[in-house]
């Protein structure tokens, strides 16, 4: 564990002498500042306890577990079919996202396969739910960093995705839409048209954020140089998404697997960065953003005809065996280790998501910097507290 | 690290089968078996001593990504799905530890996926737990497992020798049991009959299973 950089280095031993120092002739101490968990700048209920010295954090911890519910535990009890009910609620703001990689799983051990349609109709949902998700995660930055405005523009925008995604699907927060074998159903009428649209629209929000936060001087100076993360302790702690494209890496699961989606079947531009702080973050995600809409435009010109559900028995069996497959979720890696023995339901799945080891990078990352930068790295390192604690 | 660096082309089973011979060269003995699904993926069994050697192997190949680790509890569950009337007298179910893919001696396991991303595919490493319930850390190698760690052993009450710190992730301290051994009954279903045992569908008889393949429509699934 001695992988730290040479500023974070001299940041602590500074921080050591100040204490060491002060104590002697100011009577000052170090303190220990607890955030959360209920603190609007934790996108749920993250607790953080940091030890500071002044304005500096000499160490900081990130306490999760304020909302476990077990969802491994309870995929034991639950038929294939009604696990996707559950795992819709991992990541709430892209729940389609969720339940791809689980019923992808299921297929590979049945050796199904979706039919092109359903894989291309799939392929849309999963990118209307990262344009939804990280469009949020756009507008939440601006608040992060005391501007109001982003946020109303993300959640006047983002509804028209939602609505969208319900008009597909039935729902506009947990779709429930995926099944083992295709999909619940075919779009509805005029769907397309709309979306067409909206993908427009969407496009616009990113240039509009673009001049707003980007251009922003104040955020810039928020951003820039904070945080930064190198490639190997990226990977080593299982950064994924945007946070390990943003140090460099040039890897996404959409490009970099053959799995039975509609990636293959368009053109689109995996954005890295090579700085590895927060604004490098940010920027992907919102060049990612952009990608999607473009990635959705070009679905819908070559969404083919035919059937939306292959031939699955009534009753679904999943023979023995194990699986892995992940996706490139709005989060990052999220993938499922389904083990089955034969059984209605699952023997065991262990859940693999972005936002848990995205997260435990926090006490390496927040070892010297100044307090107000908790905040900022914390929004560019975007967690959602489900997806810690499934 | 660029675009350039990129190989064209998906990794082929050649690439995985160079893992396995290259984990047998630095690990001996200790590599005790490999399983191979064509064009998808590969699983690889360790013994217990050499699940830190195997993590610093994968590491020196070019797996520098780490996934995940956890563990398995191959015993079924004594209690089943909850779902039986508990009016009715139940059969004991059975409780033979029946291990998965690559086989396994102990109820125990821990597996881990790392992943190459320059090459663009992923193995997982599979050990078996000794009764002693001790495993060798991960954390020299990858500073990511540390997290994982500390969840398995608060779910499966395996301890990682070399952990600096393995308090409890989720669970108050002072919780007892290991919440994701099979043997640990899920209250919620203990506590209150399952609903659908009186509120159920009638389910397709076995002759209509077997021809088939009724496609799922969504008119049938309602109707239903």
């Amino acid at each position: 564990m001695t992988m730290l950089s040479e500023r974070q280095q001299l940041s602590y031993i500074a921080a050591q002498a100040a204490d060491a120092r002060l104590n002697v002739e100011l009577e000052t101490e170090g303190m220990t500042l607890n955030i959360g968990p209920q603190h609007p700048a934790t996108h749920g209920t993250l607790r953080i306890i940091a030890r500071l010295d002044g304005e500096q954090v000499v160490w900081a911890e990130p306490v999760p577990g304020y909302m476990h519910r077990g969802y491994e535990k309870l995929t034991e009890v639950r038929t294939f079919p009604q696990v996707t009910t559950l795992i819709n609620r991992i990541d709430w703001l892209g729940s389609f996202a969720n339940e791809v990689p689980f019923i992808l799983a299921a297929e590979q051990l049945m050796e199904v396969e979706a039919p092109p349609r359903a894989q291309y109709i799939r392929t849309i949902l999963f990118e209307l739910s990262r344009i939804a998700n990280v469009g949020l995660f756009l507008g939440d930055l601006g608040v992060q960093m005391g501007a109001v405005t982003p946020v109303f523009l993300a959640f006047r925008d983002r509804e028209h995705v939602l609505n969208l995604i319900e008009g597909a699907t039935g729902g506009r927060f947990h779709p429930n839409f995926d099944r083992i074998g295709g999909l619940k159903d075919d779009l509805p009428a005029g769907w397309v048209a709309e979306t067409r649209q909206v993908m427009k629209r969407m496009r616009m929000f990113c240039d509009e954020l673009e001049d707003l936060l980007f251009g922003n001087e104040i955020f810039q100076s928020r951003t820039r140089n904070v945080g930064v993360i190198p490639a190997d302790v990226a990977k080593s702690y299982g950064l994924s998404g945007a946070n390990l494209r943003a140090s460099g890496v040039d890897w996404d699961l959409r490009r970099d697997q053959a799995l039975p989606m509609a990636w293959d079947k368009v053109d689109f531009k995996v954005w890295t960065h090579p700085d590895g702080d927060s604004w490098a973050r940010c920027w992907v995600r919102l060049q990612e953003t952009r990608e999607s809409t473009k990635i959705v435009d070009q679905l819908l010109d070559g969404l083919p005809a035919g059937p939306v559900m292959a031939k699955v028995p009534r009753i679904i069996k999943v023979p023995a065996g194990e699986a892995w497959v992940s996706t490139e979720n709005p989060l990052g890696e999220m993938g499922y280790y389904v083990v089955s023995k034969g059984d209605l339901g699952p023997f065991r799945v262990k859940i693999r998501s972005a936002s848990f080891n995205n997260i435990s990078i926090a006490s390496w990352v927040l070892k010297g910097v100044y307090v107000p930068d908790i905040i900022t790295i914390l929004a560019s390192l975007y967690f959602i507290l489900g997806d810690i604690d499934r | 690290m660029d675009a350039a660096d990129a190989p064209a082309a998906l990794p082929g089973d050649a690439l995985r089968e160079g893992v396995v011979e290259r984990l047998r060269a630095d690990l001996g003995a200790g590599l005790i078996d490999s399983h191979l699904v064509p064009q998808t993926d590969l699983w690889v069994r360790v013994s217990t001593e050499a699940w830190a050697d195997a993590a610093a192997s994968l590491k020196a190949q070019g797996f520098d990504y780490f996934c995940f680790l956890s563990a398995l509890d191959w015993m079924p569950s004594p209690y089943g799905k909850g779902e039986d009337d508990p009016t009715v007298e139940k059969e004991p179910l059975s409780t033979e530890v029946v291990p998965g893919v690559t086989g396994g001696d102990t109820r125990f396991q821990v597996f881990a996926r790392v992943t190459d991303v320059r090459r663009h595919f992923g193995v997982t490493v599979k050990a078996d737990v000794p009764d002693t319930l001790e495993m060798p850390s991960w954390i020299p190698s990858f500073a990511g497992a540390n997290w994982h760690e500390r969840e398995t052993h608060e779910m499966f009450g395996i301890t990682f020798a070399g952990h600096p710190d393995l308090r409890n992730l989720y669970l108050p301290g002072e919780f007892e049991g290991y919440p994701l051994r099979k043997d640990f009954p899920l209250l919620s279903r203990m506590i209150k009959p399952w609903p659908g045992i009186v509120d159920v569908e009638p389910m397709p008889d076995a002759a209509e299973e077997e021809d088939g393949t009724a496609e799922a429509t969504p008119e049938e699934g309602g109707a239903a």
